[in-house]
């Protein structure tokens, strides 16, 4: 067992950006314009009464601040064992090519023939994923993979209405443990959403959908393996059962991890699928993004994809609008720059390479399984069913709470103090007491595992020994524990500096 | 036998042997027992050998994209909601930073620096539209428009939504997909306000006509995609109201240097784009969209997007940062949250802050200045050109219509007579209107230098004398 490590985050008690600088004080100076001057291009009637109220600094102060939030910011320089998000290396590499300005200076209405080279990597990623997923066409244009979810229901739409069957099929079905976007976005796209529940084995049964298919079923969403660690051998079953009614079959491959090269969605005969290339394909996640869900469909779907799309004619490159498109989910291309470092990772890896990163994910989350089964206070998710696991495992401090009244949040929020960034829980509903779900992945080495599972077997001791310790976690960190019980009251929430100092001052009158 | 992948720590043979041994397998296919047989593909996928050097990479990317055009290597005179801007460099450096660019999720003390950042984006765009409730940013311009229209119908009750004929095409066919299909639920039925053709702005008698009490949003863009300044925006705020509808209006950030904010003018929620504020094009991979409304819990309480909100911590004095209302979204409430969220553009949050706080309140006032200047004297000279005319001069902020019609030649072939000589003309408008056969949409900002545009100018006359 490797040892625990000192650890302290770097705390600069740094100001919010409005409380440093002075007036008059810049970062940048803009041109100066050629044109003769002229006060009066913007009517007295449409001009601003005052500057806008931002900070005035130097633009040393500004990057120092901007390095100190830096520094005050863990992301990936610990230990993350962010399970459903699939944490991998992100290789500079890739940035440095993207900041090149055949990327990041292409302007998106410039004419397909001048920029051929970025088309073309567009287009030989389309070729990779379809090699992987066995699907027909794909698009890049969802800005992430909840858009991706709601390009398919956009498209269940289109294809229903283009069969004159739409007001009939209103019923999209997913699964309880499907991330939240797949229900969200069938019902933001107008459809009923029919929730099947997890049985004892881990996944939904078969006979609970048939129970609910019929001639109002328009698609299933649902992902396996599941962030459980558990694949639904019944799948096809499943898949079946919707296409025995006329419904469409979507894929969420968010755990595709652990099983690259092994499973392809439309052999399984999924009518479509979607990666996250900001996780599995290897490209930054930048704490939200710019991501990207890359939504591949069968050769019947294709023609409802949004356009613009890549195709290839001859040695050239072309932008179309397919057939029947549904038009948009967000402007134009997506986020290309994403799409080229998703190409340059695949590249990097062949196939041969995702064929180990999938194996080593899997060797590594059953590594992680043995090693955290052994600390007591530790269970697992339906215990005994389909073992070995996958890419993840999910666990629960249920008994561990129990005995020490500390919570999952609590361990969460203490082994930060050592450097491990804070696990995922669960996403809605936590069907799982005290859950917690880390992702070993194939990045993080032999001895970054060790670490990891080192400090949660200490901090589950320190509750043991000395439980305010732990509740009142984290110690070592830039701040203390958030208290957030104002954050959803309308007078103290405040999401910019202006309500922050009007609602601080509304208080202080009150309580002079 | 290939040497160990640099991206897996425990591709190295040591380390996969030591795994192995601890799990109890001599082969990693025995852990993937769970997985029927005849679900396996592995004969399907056409097999290739990974590119472990990372200069052999390097070199393959680099030759794939030799050749390529940007508006780096030409003068560029491109825009239509995406505009290039000078980035400064400190924008470059602090995303870049592995801290930032590749965190994920964290908790709000071991993410406290990103979140703050976050904090600083949303207080400045609120400082620069004037409304002190920002969300964090969603997708582009187009989804912040899609969204902020759906807010108001949930406010509102109502399903007709009005907006400008004439608008951008990227962004309208984004906005017809958030709006629905009339056979399912919540959908949204959409009426086109006509823009009057001798003022490019919107006509308020065409608005007159198509405001009832079914109307739960009015959305006007400012500058409009004509590039025209909406002149009687309070006007057109106002008679939103008359009929109980949101007033709903987009807007370019840079101008509001020197331009009041629609909010000023009583707009209910502002949208707009995070592109000009520090963000490269990247073939329009460069977007973003921001949301904003009056700091009202009737408006709070129906956004999308995830708030990052500041609040004390457990320790005297002390702040930090954390999501408000989490609850109303879809990662907390699933079907019965506002829409849905996920993974979107937040790193260019980040950007934006750096932005925003290098320009400064002068910053932003002089390059909005600098913009509308360059803007109009571009156009006056550009319309000199034989043949060649501008459309509404006394409205441009930064892009123009130009009419290329009197030179019997297509903004196509004048496209490409213009990149033969280094220059990246603008957006052909042929097809997407009446009268617009043969005009094309300028952008002018502070990186277009006045040589620029006297070698467009030259071009020009070569081209339409040829």
């Amino acid at each position: 067992m490797s040892t625990i490590r000192r650890y302290h985050a770097a705390s600069w008690d740094e100001p919010v950006i409005y409380e440093l600088g002075a007036p008059g004080r810049r970062g940048v100076v803009p041109p100066s314009s050629w044109a003769p001057a002229a006060d009066d291009l913007i009517p007295a009637d449409l001009r601003r009464a005052a500057d806008p109220d931002l900070p005035e600094l130097a633009e040393y102060e500004v990057r120092r601040h901007y390095t100190h939030l830096s520094q005050q910011t863990m992301g990936m320089v610990g230990i993350s064992l962010f399970g459903t998000c699939t944490m991998k290396h992100n290789p500079t590499v890739n940035e440095q090519i993207t900041a090149r300005p055949e990327v990041a200076a292409v302007h998106p209405r410039q004419d397909p023939s001048t920029y051929q080279g970025l088309l073309g990597i567009v287009h030989s990623l389309e070729d990779e994923l379809r090699n992987l997923s066995g699907m027909s066409a794909f698009s890049f244009q969802p800005g992430g993979g909840a858009d991706a979810a709601y390009l398919h229901t956009v498209i269940t739409r289109a294809y229903f209405a283009s069969k004159g069957e739409l007001a009939q099929r209103r019923q999209i079905i997913t699964t309880a443990q499907a991330h939240p976007c797949n229900p969200a976005t069938a019902k933001a796209a107008g459809f009923e959403v029919i929730t099947l529940p997890i049985e004892e084995d881990g996944y939904p049964s078969v006979e609970a959908l048939r129970a609910v298919v019929g001639p109002h079923t328009a698609a299933l969403m649902l992902n396996n393996p599941d962030d459980i660690g558990i694949y639904n051998p019944h799948i096809t079953e499943f898949i079946d059962a919707v296409h025995e009614v006329g419904g469409l079959a979507f894929y969420d491959s968010a755990n595709f991890n652990g099983v690259m090269t092994r499973l392809r969605a439309r052999d399984l005969g999924f009518d479509a699928c979607m990666y996250m290339l900001h996780k599995t394909f290897g490209v930054p996640k930048g704490g939200n993004g710019p991501s990207v869900g890359a939504y591949g469909c069968s050769e019947e779907l294709a023609r409802f994809l949004p356009g613009p799309r890549v195709v290839k004619n001859g040695e050239t490159y072309d932008l179309i609008e397919p057939e029947n498109s549904v038009g948009r989910v967000r402007e134009f291309l997506g986020n290309v720059q994403q799409l080229v470092k998703a190409y340059s990772w695949t590249r990097a890896m062949g196939t041969d390479g995702l064929r180990e990163a999938a194996d080593l994910s899997v060797l590594a989350n059953n590594y992680m399984e043995k090693q955290l089964m052994a600390i007591p206070g530790v269970t697992m998710a339906f215990p005994g069913k389909a073992l070995p696991r996958l890419e993840m495992t999910r666990y629960s401090l249920e008994e561990y709470t129990a005995e020490t009244g500390v919570t999952g949040h609590d361990v969460q929020n203490r082994m930060t103090d050592f450097g491990i960034d804070a696990f995922w829980t669960s996403h809605e509903p936590a069907f799982i007491p005290e859950p917690f779900t880390p992702e070993a992945g194939e990045m993080w080495s032999k001895e970054d595992l060790d670490e990891w599972i080192a400090v949660l077997a200490h901090v589950l001791e320190e509750g043991r020994r000395d439980p305010e310790l732990v509740r009142t976690a984290p110690h070592n960190q830039v701040v203390a524990q958030i208290d957030g019980s104002g954050l959803d009251d309308p007078d103290t929430w405040a999401v910019t500096w202006a309500a922050y100092r009007r609602k601080t001052a509304a208080r202080q009158t009150v309580g002079s | 036998m290939s040497p160990s992948h640099p991206y897996m720590a425990n591709s190295a043979e040591g380390s996969r042997n030591a795994l192995l041994e601890a799990v109890g397998v001599s082969d990693p296919d025995e852990l993937f027992r769970q997985i029927p047989a005849d679900h396996r593909s592995d004969d399907a996928i056409v097999p290739s050998a990974g590119i472990r050097s990372e200069f052999e990479l390097r070199r393959m990317l680099e030759d794939r994209l030799r050749g390529v055009a940007s508006t780096d290597s030409h003068v560029s005179f491109l825009g239509g909601g995406y505009w290039k801007h000078h980035i400064p460099a400190l924008c470059d450096e602090i995303a870049a930073r592995p801290e930032i660019s590749t965190s994920v999720w964290g908790t709000p003390s071991s993410d406290h620096g990103r979140n703050q950042a976050w904090f600083e984006f949303t207080s400045q765009m609120g400082a620069l539209v004037d409304l002190e409730f920002v969300g964090l940013p969603v997708y582009s311009w187009g989804c912040a428009a899609g969204h902020a229209l759906r807010m108001a119908a949930r406010l509102t009750g109502r399903s007709v939504v009005v907006i400008p004929a004439g608008l951008d095409r990227e962004r309208r066919l984004v906005i017809e997909t958030y709006c629905g299909y009339r056979e399912l639920d919540g959908s949204l039925s959409i009426r086109e306000v006509a823009l009057d053709p001798a003022t490019g702005t919107v006509s308020l008698a065409a608005l007159a006509d198509v405001l009832d009490d079914a109307v739960a949003a009015v959305y006007v863009e400012t500058p409009n995609s004509w590039g025209v300044i909406e002149a009687d925006i309070a006007r057109i705020i106002d008679a939103a109201h008359a009929v109980g509808a949101e007033a709903i209006v987009g807007v370019d950030p840079i101008s509001l240097g020197v331009m009041a904010s629609p909010a000023s003018f009583g707009a209910d929620i502002v949208v707009g784009s995070l592109q000009p504020l520090g963000i490269p094009l990247n073939a329009g991979g460069g977007v973003g969209g921001f949301i904003a409304s009056r700091d009202e819990e009737r408006y709070a309480r129906q956004f999308p997007t995830l708030q990052v909100s500041i609040a004390p911590t457990i320790r005297e004095g002390e702040r930090a940062f954390g999501m408000t209302l989490f609850g109303q979204s879809s990662y907390g409430a699933r079907e019965l949250g506002n829409d849905w969220t996920g993974n979107s553009v937040y790193l260019w949050a980040v950007r934006a802050a750096i932005y925003l706080a290098l320009l400064g309140p002068q910053g932003m006032r002089e390059l909005a200045t600098t913009v509308v200047g360059n803007a109009r004297r571009a156009a006056a000279l550009i319309a000199e050109v034989p043949g060649v005319s501008v459309r509404y001069a006394d409205g441009i902020f930064k892009e123009f219509i130009v009419d290329f019609s009197d030179t019997g030649l297509s903004v196509a072939r004048i496209n490409a007579a213009l990149f033969a000589r280094g220059i990246l003309g603008g957006h052909d408008l042929s097809g997407t209107g009446e009268g617009l056969e043969g005009c094309a949409l300028y952008c002018v900002t502070e990186v277009t230098s006045e040589s620029d545009v006297r070698r467009l100018i030259t071009a020009l006359e070569e081209v339409v004398a040829s």
